[in-house]
């Protein structure tokens, strides 16, 4: 094979696979700034709080990565239920939201990762997966099971939630809350329960998606940051309340970023994510694969 | 025959696939008293917005004054004597009452901010006395008032008044018609957009009936809302 | 500064104080904290007294599109570096001094803003916020690449000999330089507030499309704001070269600035000039304080934990506190 083709497609091919890790991360604040439209800038502080954990909790058990942020899901759960109704008592019943709101996640942002700075230090941590150093091969194509295995887990996860929403009544009265309240009102469903509820939903996907991170790469307190601009900028093209439209947007930036630093160097892989932020705003701000409003 | 205030020709605008008004004419004459009327969904408030300029984007075209609207912001129509209230009351909740009418009087230009002329705003819709209050103090005709109010503190040709009346209380009703005549009588050219249908017959010189996005009727109020199209359009659902 | 500047808020609470009456209290305030830091005379007071002063130009600043417009701005971080690079790189190019860096860096950090401005704000308020955080990202990045200035390595900027204007050490001048930038910008506020400018900052704030409808051209208002809230944001960082003698990308474009622009104002309170005024002195004192006595680290939890708090328990900040208006 042509060498520039291999790369080309091997770009793309581990491209898919970031993809992957980025839909995990995009995935919980498709739910909460998608359906909810809590605008939780901390999400990936969150991811990355489950990523030390899991690092912890892997030098210590020696137990898998992936397996560890499931059990830690549950936490998650009631972490993002407790701050849902924190949120919802000060800002989201006084219509306050838009200020006081977004600097209530970004004092969260800074809680967490100052605090883990003071619990673990500000130095890097990993855990490794049994698999992590099992490369498949498909011909030229090579197919690092350290990056395949976190992006099907995840996949599979997004899968599930999808189903959830989509299945059950509760998965339903979700996907409503964020279109109707007052329909909600009168099937004698509490809204504020279901919005916490698929609050704490979107902290356990967090939670996830820190063990699919902690796998892939070293993660240091203040690894979230760099997601920020990624998972807002993903979830938007989505078109928000899509957990579909994430996916594909997620794969879609992932390509795009790892061919961009694969061909002119990994520094510009932040300027890519900013620049796809600010096109799709600037064209089409209902998202890639959003229907019109 | 009196001069043309407004021209409206061939208004049309789709959201995506559902289009929400097409091919609306209508001309209105100054000082004339025009209700507008139409069911839910008809495409009232997507004329109304079309024509303050709040959305980008639309079919026809609108002439205001002898002039062409396309292109225009919403504040260079409100400047041009364009002026409309919002079917849920919008008051600027960070800025007392007087406040409120201050801001319009601050950037139009053609007269001066000055206490004095937002008090005499304020006067004409009896609000004075609550001039130092915020918003979140008023009762919900107090909030309508203000509202109006800050619509007409730049003395306006036209004014769109969007359900005015919505959810108010017969006397309030009637409070808010006072007022409404008052204005027309001082030159204020009006559309009344309202499902209080005693409002608008009470108040309407002329009619013309949306249905579906089409201008189904337009003409003397009795006529109108007389033609078996625009009872199937009311009763029909 | 807070001792004088306190003491001009009650003159300012009987609104009839005109514009030339507050920017002559702003210049008494001004001399006169001069004079008293020149009394004390101590380097150590000169550089706690500077760091608030930085604070103070930087809360006031943000507040002007923060508070009076409503958008936030997470990216004043990178506004702040902005300033700071813009000493470096006049400096090393054309060998001016600090005075003349200040107003390139108001000039950088204008069209920064107005830049962001352009790009971000036809999008909604949390649109706006989420641009800006991006924005930091990014500029972070090139200053890191551009080796002219140090990249990641950082650069050394070394303080003139000779001090001018006959200050006793450099540290002084800064400090004065600090003080008259602090009154300055509180100035600029609240000429901004009391205007038209504010009236209509304040109408978009809180609902635009009746703004537009009231005939304000909200669009040309939030460039108007975020141009000056840029400028006078990186006039705050222009001096932090000479502060430190050094200064390099993960100290200027540190988390501290983003968080503390945006905790001043709300612990003060947005709606006036006052709020980031005593949110900075009060935020930026304790923590010039806490940082002597414990790590910088925890320092940052503090401020964290403060915004959280006041942000929950009192939305319109100390200032809201005691008017108890809304």
């Amino acid at each position: 094979m042509d060498p520039g083709l291999a790369l080309l497609l091997n770009g793309v091919v581990s491209g898919l696979l970031l993809g992957g890790l980025y839909a995990a991360a995009a995935a919980g604040l498709s739910v909460s700034f998608g359906m909810l439209d809590v605008v939780n800038i901390a999400h990936p502080a969150f991811m990355v709080l489950g990523a030390l954990l899991v690092a912890l909790l892997w030098s210590a058990t020696g137990l898998d990565p992936l397996l560890l942020s499931l059990l830690l899901a549950p936490a998650f759960w009631a972490l993002g239920a407790a701050i849902y109704v924190a949120y919802h008592h000060f800002f989201e019943r006084r219509g306050d939201e838009a200020i006081q709101g977004l600097a209530f996640f970004f004092g969260v942002m800074f809680l967490i990762e100052v605090g883990l700075v003071l619990a673990v230090g500000p130095e890097q941590h990993f855990a490794d997966a049994a698999y992590a150093g099992t490369t498949w091969r498909l011909g030229e194509i090579d197919l690092p099971l350290r990056m395949l295995v976190p992006a099907a887990v995840a996949l599979a996860a997004i899968g599930a939630l999808a189903l959830f929403l989509r299945r059950t009544f509760t998965g339903r009265a979700i996907a409503a809350v964020a279109q109707d309240r007052e329909a909600l009102r009168l099937l004698a469903i509490d809204p504020v329960r279901i919005k916490r509820l698929a609050f704490g939903i979107s902290i356990a996907m967090a939670a996830l998606a820190g063990g699919a991170l902690v796998v892939v790469q070293p993660v240091d307190a203040w690894s979230g940051h760099v997601f920020i601009g990624r998972v807002f900028a993903i979830v938007i093209m989505g078109g928000l309340a899509s957990l579909g439209g994430c996916v594909l947007a997620a794969l879609a930036f992932g390509v795009v970023e790892n061919v961009t630093a694969t061909f002119y160097g990994p520094s510009w892989s932040p300027a890519v994510a900013f620049g796809c932020l600010l096109l799709v705003l600037a064209i089409r701000p209902q998202g890639l694969f959003g229907r019109a409003a | 025959m009196n001069d043309i205030v407004l021209r409206a020709e061939g208004v049309g605008k789709r959201f995506g696939g559902f289009t929400a008004l097409s091919g609306v004419d209508l001309e209105v004459r100054a000082g004339e008293r025009l209700g507008l009327i139409g069911p839910n969904g008809s495409g009232k408030s997507t004329f109304t917005n079309c024509l303050a300029g709040a959305f980008a984007s639309h079919d026809g075209a609108f002439t205001f004054q002898g002039q062409k609207l396309a292109g225009l912001k919403p504040h260079e129509r409100a400047r041009r004597g364009l002026a409309r209230t919002f079917q849920l009351p919008r008051p600027f909740r960070g800025l007392t009452v007087i406040e409120n009418i201050r801001v319009p009087l601050a950037y139009a230009g053609r007269e001066a901010a000055t206490e004095a002329r937002a008090m005499e705003c304020l006067e004409a819709v009896e609000l004075a006395g609550k001039a130092h209050r915020m918003p979140k103090e008023l009762t919900q005709v107090e909030l309508r008032r203000l509202e109006l109010a800050r619509a007409t503190a730049l003395r306006p040709e036209l004014l769109i008044a969007d359900e005015a009346m919505a959810g108010l209380s017969h006397t309030e009703v009637d409070q808010i018609l006072a007022l409404l005549f008052r204005l027309n009588a001082g030159g204020t050219t009006i559309i009344m957009i309202e499902h209080v249908m005693r409002a608008v017959t009470e108040f309407s010189q002329r009619l013309a009936v949306l249905v579906a996005g089409r201008k189904v009727a337009d003409g003397e109020p009795r006529a109108v809302l007389a033609l078996p199209e625009v009872e199937e359009a009311y009763l029909g659902r | 500064m807070s001792g004088a500047a306190l003491r001009a808020v009650p003159l300012a609470a009987p609104r009839r104080l005109g514009h030339a009456g507050f920017w002559l209290a702003a210049a008494v305030a001004a001399l006169l904290l001069i004079l008293a830091l020149r009394g004390l005379g101590s380097e150590y007071a000169y550089f706690a007294a500077t760091f608030v002063l930085q604070y103070v130009v930087l809360a006031t600043a943000w507040n002007i599109l923060g508070g009076y417009a409503g958008y936030v701005n997470f990216g004043a971080a990178a506004f702040f570096a902005a300033g700071a690079y813009t000493t470096v790189a006049i400096g090393k190019a054309l060998g001016l001094g600090l005075l003349p860096c200040i107003g390139f860096a108001a000039v950088v950090g204008g069209a920064l803003g107005l830049g962001t401005g352009v790009l971000t704000l036809r999008l909604r308020g949390a649109y706006f916020a989420i641009a800006t955080l991006c924005l930091a990202v990014v500029l972070q990045t090139l200053v890191v690449n551009w080796s002219y200035v140090g990249g990641s390595r950082g650069a050394y900027v070394l303080r003139p000999r000779e001090v001018p204007l006959g200050f006793d050490s450099y540290s002084g001048l800064l400090c004065a330089v600090a003080v008259v930038l602090a009154a300055l910008a509180v100035a600029i506020a609240r000429t901004i507030e009391k205007s038209r400018l504010g009236l209509g900052l304040a109408a978009l704030r809180d609902d635009e499309a009746a703004a537009e409808a009231a005939g304000v051209p909200t669009l040309r208002l939030k460039l108007v704001a975020t141009t000056i809230s840029g400028a006078m944001m990186a006039v705050a960082g222009a001096p932090l070269p000479y502060l430190g003698s050094y200064v390099e990308p993960n100290s200027a474009f540190g988390l501290a600035y983003a968080v503390n622009a945006i905790a001043m104002p709300l612990i003060g309170g947005t709606a006036s000039w006052a709020g980031p005024l005593i949110g900075a002195v009060l935020l930026a004192s304790l923590q010039q304080a806490a940082t002597v006595t414990i790590s910088s680290a925890a320092n940052l939890l503090i401020v964290g934990g403060v915004l959280v708090v006041f942000v929950c328990i009192a939305p319109h900040g100390i200032i809201g506190l005691f008017r108890g208006r809304r």
